[in-house]
């Protein structure tokens, strides 16, 4: 059926954005074409794996579960806003040190996961984490690497 | 995705008239992560999603004394980031904490999950254990369906043309009453039951049980409540014999399918000893 294009007001990585997107345009979509934050990136679409993770609101979400429309004047934070003029953001410097990548593909999800973890629990258990990052899925580390830098990040911040 | 049309209405009459027009051609959207999924596995073919979370009524969440007020678009998330609500609803905050995974938890909730009304529903069970009630309005007015009369089968239910689950209410019990919920997954997080059940205790001032329930998930077309495992436990003292039994009735009270998850007799033995822990365990969090 014929649909109207709707007109997104919103923030992105502490910029206000606005873009048209079709309303059946998913979130990680929109950010991926419309907007031109390639940075998420899409795994399975049905909410397995968490490589699409971003930020709205403060909760972490898996984005190609999110239509864009929906984020019409909220808040969004994507792994492009981590870095900042000073250097690294300390859970990217601590992944690049313990090797917590090979194909790179989860690990802006993982990322933003992280992120969203350590923003409300400074200094979670392995436990915690673990259990925190079961939305996530990699398949190249094993994951030891993954939960040693978020620990680390954890320590270094 | 196939195209579809968004509208985001911001009042219950708006929602209604939008979903009465369209039928079967139209669906809300709660937290979006079964609905997302279903539409681009081809499911549905619909002219419009209707996001429901502008509507103040389905965002409520009321903590009174007497009852639980959950609107209909309510994420899991919010349950368990109030330490009131773990207090009187735990089997609620079992089943919040265990759907899907954290990036899930911050959209789905238990109105989505009732109303996709799958039979491995995490959030019905506990529902159910919690004497929860759907509260449903449409064009013609409101009613009220206990949850263990909402689904009628795997992923159908009692919503007719043009209605919507608005919020689901639940009794506050008091400081006699337990509740628990628990599924077997072969692995840790992030899995599908293949048994799963809930259990809710309430004592009577003399320590016995005036009123139990079992609740069963996975291991039928619908989610069951097991009634005449929980009318069996009814002016019992609480102890280990009442509970076997009791779990050896819910055995009996379900009907489960032999799929790639699991075997039907392995259902059978899990919804026994899932059955008696559940129980053990709403007597453990009595007063706790």
């Amino acid at each position: 059926m014929a649909t109207d294009k709707i007109h997104v007001k919103t923030t992105i990585n502490g910029r206000p954005e606005e873009f048209l997107t079709d309303p059946y345009v998913s979130l990680l979509d929109a950010l991926r074409e419309i907007v031109g934050l390639t940075g998420s990136k899409e795994g399975c679409l049905d909410g397995n794996c968490g490589a699409c993770t971003v930020n709205v609101n403060g909760r972490i979400v898996d984005s190609c579960l999110v239509l864009a429309a929906e984020v019409d004047g909220q808040k969004v934070e994507t792994v492009e806003g981590m870095a900042s003029a000073d250097g690294l953001h300390p859970l990217q410097q601590a992944f690049l040190e313990e090797a917590a990548l090979q194909c790179g593909i989860c690990t802006p999800g993982f990322l933003v996961a992280s992120k969203g973890l350590l923003d409300n629990e400074p200094n979670p258990s392995e436990g915690r984490i673990r259990h925190w990052l079961a939305g996530n899925l990699c398949r190249c580390t094993g994951y030891e690497n993954i939960i040693k830098a978020v620990k680390k990040a954890a320590e270094n911040s | 995705m196939q195209p579809f049309a968004y509208s985001a209405p911001t009042t219950l009459e708006e929602a209604v008239e939008i979903l009465d027009k369209h039928g079967e051609k139209a669906r809300p959207l709660a937290g979006g992560t079964d609905l997302l999924v279903q539409i681009r596995g081809g499911r549905f073919d619909l002219d419009t999603v209707v996001d429901i979370k502008k509507i103040p009524e389905l965002n409520e969440i009321s903590n009174g004394n007497d009852e639980l007020v959950l609107g209909a678009a309510v994420p899991c998330h919010k349950l368990y980031d109030d330490p009131s609500i773990s207090k009187s609803y735990p089997g609620l905050i079992d089943a919040a904490t265990l759907i899907g995974s954290i990036q899930i938890q911050s959209r789905s909730g238990f109105g989505g999950n009732l109303c996709n009304s799958t039979p491995s529903a995490d959030g019905i069970a506990p529902l159910i254990v919690h004497s929860a009630v759907a509260n449903i309005q449409g064009k013609s007015g409101s009613r009220s369906v206990p949850v263990e009369d909402f689904c009628t089968g795997p992923g159908s239910n009692v919503l007719g043309k043009g209605e919507m689950l608005v919020s689901i209410t639940m009794p506050n019990k008091g400081d006699k009453f337990g509740a628990a919920y628990e599924r077997f997954i072969p692995r840790n997080e992030m899995d599908i039951a293949v048994a799963a059940v809930g259990a809710s205790i309430m004592l009577d001032s003399n320590g016995k049980i005036a009123e139990a329930k079992i609740a069963l998930a996975s291991v039928g077309p619908t989610p069951i409540f097991a009634t005449k495992a929980s009318e069996s436990l009814k002016g019992k003292e609480p102890n280990e014999a009442a509970f076997k039994e009791a779990a050896s009735i819910a055995k009996s009270e379900c009907s489960p399918i032999e799929d790639m998850r699991g075997t039907a007799d392995q259902r059978k033995h899990l919804v026994e000893v899932l059955t008696e822990r559940m129980l053990i365990k709403s007597l453990e969090r009595i007063g706790g």
